[in-house]
């Protein structure tokens, strides 16, 4: 029987609904329970200490979770009112409408720039020049790389800096057009130049896209999120408007956790 | 730490250097003698004819290895054909779709085949395909080098497709790319270099075969085109040559010997140069 959302639905329409989900590697439980609602075109970070299996949620999202063999899940989880884990949807067709960035940024060392951008399409079947073209330049200015790369669009992608792979990596996922873009501590192999960057970037994005980010860093939760969530060994504590979260938050392990108490 | 006791290490680390540094001379050394002993008895026959000449028969005086050589050649293309694309996909499934059990099964009967002694390969095949065809051909003998191939080359592309980082079949896979692009365009793609290496060094494994060749290609003193007639090899030629009586034969399977190992090396100068490191760093690691 799945707890009730531990608070109220926000105004916003909902994008994802997560009804009871529980994730078993084997026998061991690594999300237990957790029920809650992502809304649409806003940002929702996921924050907790290590091991408290935000990444393990961020990944049930795409059903990325599947690749472990022994990965199990139970509950439901509902991308704009369809079911994404029912027996007619391949998950193929899930992560077209799921994108995701990485931690480490991850560009396909034999692609170039342009390349990497159109990968999703041109291997899931785009192959009109015209389209690809239009799309790099659609996606690298989502990215807020366009200006820096526009005249080495052939170069190596691993020519790039950090930052600027990340970037890549960024508009190597909004090429496809997904609907909700999933990114897992993307600034955090990152320099502060280069994560400030890309803290505007997700503000800009959420106008055009539901983000769920997991992050490490508080203080980045409170600077570019709408919602925050907050869990702890696999249980979703609390979740609610990031600026509630961090000043008044409900749960004591919460205040705990904001105020730096442990983790 | 006394003074005399620091003069005694170091003549320690002096020892162990000298003889470490003997150790890896002595390494090389067969090496050198190998080429020296090849370049003064063999350089002296290589002319022109030697490369396009063929056979003579016993008491003339000339001739050449054109059909050996060339021979090699199709040898090795024909084995190609079977041991490439066997031995990459075989790999590519050991090291991309996880069966436990299977996959250690195939490992493991793959290792023991990479042992097998080529002589043994060389019967098996006499008997599966010399007899029925009741004749020795090219076929035969490609087919042979073929199978030899076929575990090392299975082995070398599972181990490179396994340092290809876990990050990008992920990244392809968020992609929604389905699961057989990602191993092909993505996985494979990266590692092209290591498998190209591996088949490199597989066909300087197998161009030198003789005893498999004996039973298989046998061997031919003429040009030829089908499949299904004996062809000469070069290892098969420098075999007969070396042991017969006459002095001229005897010269040109030196030179022979000399071609051949001068293939082997094109073939492993070839690997270092794919693989050597264009931009002066170590690769990024994702």
């Amino acid at each position: 029987m799945p707890n009730a959302p531990l608070e109220q639905k926000t105004a916003k329409t909902a994008a994802l609904t997560v009804r009871g989900l529980s994730i078993f590697f084997g026998n061991h439980a690594v999300l237990k329970n957790v029920s809650i609602d992502i809304a649409a075109k806003a940002v929702t970070a996921i924050i907790g200490p290590s091991g408290c299996g935000k990444s393990t949620f961020l990944r049930a999202i795409n059903r990325m979770h599947e690749l472990n063999p022994e990965a199990r899940m139970e509950g439901e989880i509902s991308l704009f009112g369809e079911n994404i884990y029912s027996r007619e949807t391949e998950a193929v067709v899930v992560r077209r409408r799921v994108g995701m960035v990485f931690q480490k940024s991850n560009p396909f060392p034999t692609m170039s720039v342009s390349e990497n951008v159109t990968v999703g399409l041109r291997l899931n079947g785009i192959r009109d020049r015209r389209v690809l073209t239009q799309r790099t330049e659609e996606a690298l200015r989502m990215a807020a790389l366009w200006d820096e790369v526009k005249d080495r669009l052939q170069a190596p992608a691993i020519s790039l800096s950090g930052g600027q792979q990340q970037r890549l990596c960024i508009a190597r996922a909004l090429a496809v057009q997904p609907e909700v873009l999933l990114m897992d501590e993307p600034a955090s192999a990152l320099d502060p130049l280069a994560t400030q960057k890309i803290e505007d970037l997700i503000i800009d994005l959420k106008k055009d896209y539901t983000i769920v980010i997991v992050t490490h860093n508080m203080q980045q939760a409170a600077r570019s999120s709408d919602t925050t969530a907050f869990f702890y060994l696999g249980e979703l504590v609390e979740y609610g408007p990031t600026t509630r979260i961090f000043t008044k938050p409900a749960q004591k392990r919460t205040e705990d956790y904001v105020t730096g108490r442990f983790g | 730490m006394t003074a005399s006791n620091h003069h005694w290490r170091k003549t320690k680390n002096m020892l162990m250097q000298t003889i470490t540094f003997v150790c890896a001379v002595l390494v090389i050394l067969p090496l050198l003698l190998v080429f020296f002993q090849l370049l003064t008895r063999g350089a002296s026959s290589i002319n022109w004819a030697f490369f396009t000449q063929l056979p003579k028969p016993v008491g003339e005086v000339g001739g050449g290895m054109a059909n050996s050589i060339v021979g090699t050649f199709i040898l090795i293309l024909l084995a190609s054909t079977l041991g490439v694309p066997v031995g990459v996909l075989g790999g590519v499934f050991l090291s991309e779709y996880t069966h436990r059990r299977l996959n250690w099964w195939i490992r493991f009967t793959a290792d023991v085949i990479n042992g097998v002694p080529s002589i043994t390969w060389g019967m098996v095949v006499y008997a599966l395909i010399v007899v029925p065809m009741k004749g020795f051909s090219m076929l035969a003998g490609g087919v042979v080098l073929g199978l030899m191939m076929i575990p090392l080359i299975m082995r070398t592309t599972e181990e490179v497709l396994q340092l290809v980082p876990t990050g990008y079949r992920e990244a392809a896979l968020a992609l929604g790319i389905s699961q057989w692009r990602v191993i092909m365009q993505i996985v494979v793609r990266t590692a092209t270099k290591g498998i190209v290496t591996g088949v490199l060094l597989a066909l300087a494994r197998i161009a030198g075969e003789t005893a498999p060749l004996l039973f298989t290609a046998f061997g031919n003193a003429y040009w030829t085109h089908k499949l299904t007639e004996p062809v000469a090899a070069l290892p098969l030629q420098i075999f007969s040559y070396a042991i017969s009586p006459y002095d001229d034969w005897r010269r040109q399977a030196w030179a022979g010997a000399l071609v051949l190992i001068l293939l082997v090396c094109a073939l492993n100068i070839g690997v270092r140069t794919l693989t050597r490191d264009r931009f002066g760093g170590a690769r990024r690691d994702v």
